[in-house]
């Protein structure tokens, strides 16, 4: 098996030299011209997925890859293209996106077990057309996130979109702070410059890169993420595993009697430019027909020390209320359809944090959101 | 298995210095190399100070392996007592690491112990090592032998090795309840012991030569074979040995053939095998979860190629390196996974340790079953032979009834590719002139090997036979 190596290969040094200087010019070669063409887009979308392996439930993320068959990575069309969404529609289906943070993704739940899921366990019809939920959620608070996955996904033809979200993600400092966010500069980019959006570019991370930065070398982890998004695929066709839900946190009954919220060190009285209300708008506007069912998400309601002055130990009283009415008043005022779920869960089905809950927490918001939604067709 | 890319640039850098270094010398310097790497090389272990044990243990072992196996006309040469007095040396200095901040002691992985230990258990080494030329040599070679299964056993057999390992706990004033058969991770150990039972047979059966000090320390702890092997024969390497002095310095053929060796074996194991293994390949886990057959065939598939490429990889590096060092060490895979019988597969999976239990195992049995009277017949002798093969390869990985079972399996295979041979002989004569019928049968053949080699392989990533029942189970859809 190794003659050709023994026997055929020329064998001096002036061989060896040309063989390093070809080498190193070929590499050159091949970085300069990834950097040129940049084509990580397209390689996001070749995937095994919806048809070598089934089409995962949710979008790819994973605090501990070997374990749970996932991975977190940057690049949405990779991200989409493993996902069922991506797969052939039923003919008739009648297909429902569902955008929100790690409580809509299903932080501790396994992917069978998400409000998406229990709904799909409903089989809701709506045009006698049969409901079918894609959980596009994404375990990161900012609305940017939601409405960058939402024009990604807007490809993937949906007839009603949902939104779930909590405060947290309408702080501005949260908008680009997420990885999800910050390496997707020209996404972020076009959208704000499409609806007007102001755009705080201060956050380190939000680099477009430059040629070099574009680089086979620099991007091999973003290269490597693919493959292993592909390689993962194998294990969760086996498996159908793609969390794996470890924690020791629960969340907390008696809390601090901290008032400060984000940049807000104390009470203040919110207006509508110290939230990003106008992604959300921005949003309405780039959907245009497809109708938006936004929802503000149940949080868990603490009656322990401190109740009095804060919900949780996510969000205090006074900003919370504040954020509810604003809600509220602007969809009244804009024509959103807006459902106010806030107390909508139990507080014993809340788990690590006072957004994620437990199935039966799961199960009981589904059971409400379906209803909306039988509700929302109707009237619409 | 234990090369890194840092490793392997560092020994490219060795063997540019070796190359450069006085042509008389490399032998001295290639053993200087390999007592420095067994330390070096040697992962931590919890139980203080034997990751400094392990490795002063192999090379006191195989000190001990040159006393045992010398002729009786081979007298001790100075040269002899330069070696023995230059590897003390090695040993005494690395223990003086002790006494030199964490941060820069390169060479070995933990505070080596106090210096009054070292010299302590190199003297009875040394003791053990001259008082065994007393013994008759039929008593020394057997007692070297129980020496070394022993020790084998004490390792691979879990409930053994943990109560060693609480026994060391103990003496150490560690925790005891912490106890496990992973603290006791010698190094190399596995191959080390069948190159000493190597030399210890061959020298009961007349068929080692001579050696020098120098030259068996150097083929015992060779150390680009010494973590994963190939398992050279000592009169093949001592051959390479003895021609170090004349390789060109700086050979461009010697270094073209090992850096593309290392090439190759690189991208087998980092780039193929270490993709595998992120979600592609069967383990414990991954087999406990499963519930699809299909994703469970593809891990499946998965965990043979990472076996492959892995091992192979591995033995490209180490085949590599060797070669820049001037010696060629046997090549161990020769496309296994393209075999159409069980027979040629194991003729070209790790060849080196088949072909180690056939002189030491399948061969002394057969001769010993066919001297028996009454003499048992052939199938059965075969059957015998083949099965205890396959089990002592088994064990070798581990004394663990997966493993069992594995060797059974691949026994029982091969008995079964004997009956099935002599029996169709006949047949493959006449239809060795039809060479589309033939393709078939290397087609159906090659199936048939291909995957009973790797429905195998179930029993060998799995440490737990009832999982591994129910990843048969699950591969069949069937109820258990």
């Amino acid at each position: 098996m190794w003659a050709w190596l023994e026997q055929d290969t020329p064998k001096s040094w002036g061989f060896l030299l040309r063989v390093i200087v070809k080498g190193l010019l070929l590499f050159a070669f091949c970085n300069l011209t990834f950097a040129w063409l940049y084509p990580m887009e397209i390689l996001g979308r070749l995937s095994l997925y919806n048809t070598v392996f089934p089409g995962r439930e949710r979008l790819p993320y994973g605090e501990n890859p070997s374990a749970s068959y996932n991975l977190t990575l940057n690049n949405i069309p990779a991200m989409l293209n493993s996902h069922t969404v991506s797969a052939t529609p039923a003919n008739d289906e009648y297909r429902v996106f569902v955008f929100g943070d790690s409580a809509t993704w299903g932080y501790l739940l396994p992917h069978d077990a998400t409000i998406t899921a229990h709904i799909n366990q409903l089989n809701l019809r709506v045009d006698d057309r049969p409901v079918v939920l894609y959980n596009l959620a994404y375990p990161v608070n900012s609305l940017t996130k939601d409405l960058l996955l939402m024009d990604a996904a807007l490809a993937y033809q949906p007839d009603l979109l949902i939104w779930l979200f909590s405060p947290a993600a309408f702080l501005p400092d949260q908008q680009l702070r997420s990885d999800l966010v910050a390496r997707n500069p020209q996404r972020v980019q076009d959208l704000f410059d499409a609806y007007d959006l102001t755009l705080d570019t201060s956050e380190p991370a939000f680099r477009h890169p430059d040629f070099w930065g574009r680089t086979l070398v620099i991007q091999r982890r973003a290269l490597a993420d693919l493959l292993r998004l592909q390689s993962y695929g194998v294990a969760w066709t086996a498996s159908r595993v793609d969390n794996l839900p470890n924690t020791d946190r629960i969340v907390r009954v008696d809390l601090n009697d901290d008032l400060s919220w984000g940049a807000f060190e104390q009470p203040v009285i919110l207006g509508y430019d110290d939230l990003r209300f106008d992604i959300l708008a921005a949003a309405h506007q780039h959907l245009d027909e497809i109708p938006l069912l936004l929802v503000n998400e149940p949080i868990f309601i603490s009656d322990g020390l401190n109740s009095d002055l804060r919900y949780n130990s996510l969000f205090p009283r006074w900003a919370y209320d504040q954020y509810r009415t604003l809600l509220a008043t602007l969809s009244a005022e804009n024509g959103w359809y807006t459902l106010d779920l806030w107390d909508t869960i139990d507080p014993q089905h809340f788990t690590d944090s006072p957004l994620h809950y437990s199935e039966q927490g799961a199960s009981q918001l589904a059971q409400a959101l379906s209803t909306a939604i039988e509700a929302f067709e109707q009237q619409d | 298995m234990g090369f890194t890319l840092s490793t392997l640039l560092f020994f490219g850098g060795l063997a540019v210095v070796y190359a450069w270094l006085p042509a008389a010398r490399r032998s001295q310097i290639l053993l200087i190399m390999s007592v420095l790497m067994v330390y070096a090389l040697q992962p931590y272990v919890p139980i203080r100070w034997l990751d400094f044990w392990f490795p002063t243990l192999s090379i006191g072992l195989a000190i001990m392996g040159w006393y045992v196996t010398r002729s009786e006309h081979q007298p001790t040469t100075g040269k002899d007592h330069r070696t023995l007095l230059l590897v003390i040396s090695l040993i005494v200095l690395l223990s003086l690491l002790r006494f030199v901040p964490s941060d820069y002691r390169l060479l070995v992985s933990s505070r080596p112990p106090p210096f009054s230990y070292v010299i302590a258990l190199l003297s009875v080494l040394l003791l053990f090592s001259v008082l065994s030329r007393r013994m008759r040599s039929n008593w020394r070679w057997i007692t070297a032998l129980l020496i070394l299964i022993g020790l084998f056993i004490g390792l691979k057999f879990v409930p053994l090795a943990e109560t060693i390992s609480a026994g060391l706990r103990s003496l150490g004033g560690q925790d005891v309840s912490l106890a496990s058969a992973v603290d006791l991770r010698w190094l190399g150990f596995s191959y080390l012991a069948f190159r000493l039972i190597h030399t210890v047979r061959d020298r009961q059966l007349g068929l080692l030569p001579d050696l020098s000090l120098e030259t068996y320390l150097n083929y015992i702890i060779f150390f680009p074979a010494y973590i994963a092997g190939p398992i050279d024969r000592a009169e093949r390497f001592q051959q390479d040995i003895e021609a170090l002095h004349r390789i060109r310095r700086f050979d461009a053929e010697r270094f073209v053939v090992g850096l593309t060796r290392i090439l190759i074996g690189v991208f087998k194991k980092f780039v193929i095998a270490d993709t595998l293994a992120q979600g592609m390949a069967l383990d414990p886990t991954s087999a406990a979860l499963a519930t699809d057959r299909f994703g469970l065939w593809l891990l499946l598939y998965g965990y043979a190629l990472r076996l492959f490429f892995d091992f192979s990889g591995y033995t490209d590096m180490a085949i590599g390196v060797g070669i820049l060092f001037g010696i060629q060490l046997p090549e161990n895979f020769k496309q296994p996974y393209t075999r159409t019988s069980i027979t040629a597969f194991w003729q070209s999976w790790h060849v080196t340790l088949s072909d180690w239990v056939r002189h030491y195992v399948f061969s002394p049995l057969s001769r010993h079953l066919l001297r028996r009277k009454p003499r048992p017949s052939p199938l059965l002798i075969v059957f015998i032979a083949q099965l205890a093969t396959m089990i002592v390869i088994g064990l070798w990985h581990g004394i663990t009834v997966p493993f069992l079972i594995w060797g059974i399996w691949h026994g029982i295979g091969l008995f079964i590719h004997k009956v099935w041979t002599d029996r169709t002989r006949g047949w493959y004569r006449v239809q060795k002139e039809r060479p589309f019928l033939m393709l078939i049968h290397d087609i159906v053949a090659w199936f048939i090997t291909f995957h009973f080699v790797v429905l195998g392989w179930v029993w060998f990533a799995l440490s737990n036979w009832q999982l591994a029942l129910d990843v048969f189970a699950k591969l069949f859809g069937v109820n258990i």
